[in-house]
């Protein structure tokens, strides 16, 4: 079993919560003063075409304090951000936080479900990749993993789309529900039906990091001692792969899966743009084009939050549950 | 008698693999410049609506779009757009990481401050950063250029920290040292010699990324403007045209970006190997 050093482990959370905290309020003033600087005039940007009169844009901006001075207003954010309220969202007229748990929650499946999918995945192919090394299904394999590195994510959703939607028309084009049906009514299948080419299109992306690393560590297992050993015996070759090639590069490759938060966020906005997906990738882009400040901030702040989480997860995995990493004084 | 492996055989036996590795550098750079010059050549593209969303045909080999432009010329305008918005901010992006990774190894407070601002920038998603950055600055060609750059330099910067810490425990260093050069002479002399090329490649690999990235925002809208016919431009407008079936629009264009990516992807892992004697033999 899994021993694992609470006290130790819990002065490390401790530790990087501090850190994480610290990380959030610069970022949050960063990225604060970066909207700020920009510019793009928020009021403008927010009505988009429509004509208005010069009163009616400054009571606009008088309500959205653009008057206001820029330490005022960092001031002013951290001091409500320090209340835990993110402030209202311009363009869905309510709390920040309501919007970002509605939207990142049906993205949160969606991220999910490929990040299962192209680990699982990724790493099968990986080990099939590093036991045939050198063979076709090596080959195949890796060109596979070069082209899908190059490729963009949007693209390839835009040929999933294409190809199964619109001309085979398995699934429909976008849309998380059904055209004039409330989310609340949808069916499970309905939903599902919708999900499965995002999902796909993510986890095709996610595939090639992981299944190059399990490629290349398996490859170097084969060139240790305790493999030519194991083969001395007579093992059966999938049996040294299972017991000293599988045990020994899963956890790595686990802790990189959990290091791919950052790609698989930047892959869900491109997808759910492509998809119609009304996700987190929705809100962000709609948020960064019409100046919802707000809302955007609060993104920038919950996704690195989400990014941290897991850069930690993989620092865990790392240091305290792999056996050969723990020091001494673990135990 | 031995095998002979496939890459003795045929056209190319007589070569070695340095030889190859070069030739192989030569077509693919070769590709690129031919691109790259035939786009800037492209001034402008007739729109003829005679002969609108047509299919890919021996006369437009990757179909017309609504206005009757020929896709295949605004691919390759694109690409080239591509091209120099991505060399812009590659060598940007590499100028940061070669001052930060100098900045990292004066002192102490310097090099924890480097690395807390590299957390700093590997915690955002990257979309995130470029979006913002890009929005800050005003969007347009500039301010991708700049968001892409200040989001790339964290990988290189990684490497040359780490290339410019080991070179300052070598002796040479220690005896310039003790001979009273300065800190700055023995960064110029000394160091940079000897991380050029690590400089070189990294900026040949960051410019894959930052093509992707480029069009990948370019796509959401947050890039290029959109008179401007980039591949992000020409995919987000395909995707009004999709349900039509007009297939072509979207699947060319993003091939092509695909094998801008994947070229340079190829120069800058044979240059790696050319360079690092450490790889030669793979």
């Amino acid at each position: 079993m899994i021993k694992i050093n609470n006290k130790k482990l819990a002065k490390f959370i401790g530790f990087k919560a501090i850190r994480l905290l610290i990380l959030l309020i610069v970022i949050a003033t960063i990225s604060f003063i970066m909207i700020q600087l920009s510019p793009i005039d928020p009021v403008r940007a927010y009505l988009g075409q429509r004509i208005v009169s010069e009163e009616q844009l400054a009571i606009i901006g008088h309500y959205w304090g653009t008057e206001l001075s820029l330490g005022e207003r960092v001031l002013g954010w951290l001091q409500t951000l320090a209340t835990g309220s993110m402030g209202f969202s311009l363009i869905y007229r309510v709390p920040v936080t309501e919007v970002i748990i509605s939207k990142f929650t049906s993205s949160l499946i969606l991220m999910l479900s490929s990040w299962v999918i192209s680990g699982f995945v990724g790493f099968g192919l990986g080990v099939l990749a590093g036991a045939k090394e050198g063979t076709w299904i090596d080959k195949v394999i890796k060109t596979y993993c070069y082209i899908l590195q190059s490729s963009p994510t949007f693209w390839i959703g835009l040929v999933l789309l294409m190809f199964f939607s619109v001309y085979l028309g398995w699934f429909p084009i976008g849309l998380s529900v059904p055209i004039g049906q409330l989310s609340d009514t949808v069916t499970i299948w309905e939903w599902l039906d919708r999900l499965i080419l995002p999902a796909i299109t993510l986890s095709i992306v996610g595939i090639a990091s992981i299944t190059m690393y399990t490629r290349d560590k398996l490859i170097n297992v084969k060139k240790s001692d305790y493999f030519l050993f194991a083969q001395a015996r007579g093992e059966s070759f999938w049996g040294i792969i299972k017991n000293h090639g599988i045990r020994n590069i899963l956890l790595p490759a686990i802790s990189i899966q959990f290091l791919s938060f950052n790609e698989l966020f930047g892959g869900t906005i491109l997808v759910e743009q492509v998809f119609a997906y009304p996700g987190i990738g929705q809100a962000t882009v709609a948020a960064g084009l019409r100046s919802d400040v707000p809302l955007l901030l609060g993104i920038v702040i919950v996704s690195t939050i989400f990014v941290f989480v897991g850069n930690m997860l993989a620092d865990i995995i790392y240091k305290y549950v792999d056996p050969r990493l723990r020091s001494v004084d673990d135990e | 008698m031995s095998e002979n492996p496939w890459y003795n055989k045929g056209l190319f036996s007589s070569l070695n693999l340095r030889e190859k590795t070069l030739l192989t550098i030569a077509l693919t750079g070769l590709v690129l410049v031919v691109i790259f010059i035939c786009g800037t050549m492209i001034n402008n593209i007739p729109t003829n609506f005679d002969t609108k969303m047509q299919a890919p045909s021996f006369v437009h080999i990757f179909g017309t779009d609504w206005m009757g432009r020929d896709m295949f010329f605004r691919t390759i305008k694109g690409l080239s757009l591509s091209i120099i918005i991505g060399l812009g901010a590659s060598i940007i992006s590499s100028i940061i990481a070669t001052i930060l990774a100098f900045l990292a190894s004066s002192n102490k407070y310097l090099d924890s401050f480097v690395s807390w601002l590299i957390d700093l920038f590997a915690s955002i998603p990257h979309i995130l950063l470029i979006m913002m950055i890009s929005i800050a600055l005003g969007k347009g060609a500039f301010g991708v250029i700049m968001a892409v750059a200040f989001s790339h330099w964290v990988n290189l910067t990684r490497v040359l920290r780490a290339e410019v810490l080991q070179i300052n425990t070598s002796e040479y260093v220690a005896l310039s040292n003790k001979f009273g050069k300065s800190k700055f002479w023995i960064a110029k002399e000394h160091i940079l010699p000897l991380i050029l090329s690590q400089i070189f490649v990294g900026t040949l690999l960051v410019f894959p990324h930052a093509i992707m990235h480029e069009s990948s925002v370019t796509f959401l809208g947050f890039g290029l403007s959109p008179h401007e016919p980039a591949i992000g431009i020409i995919l987000s407008e395909s995707m009004s045209y999709l349900a039509m079936g007009a297939w072509w629009l979207a699947f060319f264009p993003g091939l092509a970006l695909l094998i801008v990516v994947l070229l340079f992807d190829i120069i800058g892992d044979n240059l790696k190997r050319l360079l690092d004697p450490r790889e030669a033999n793979n």
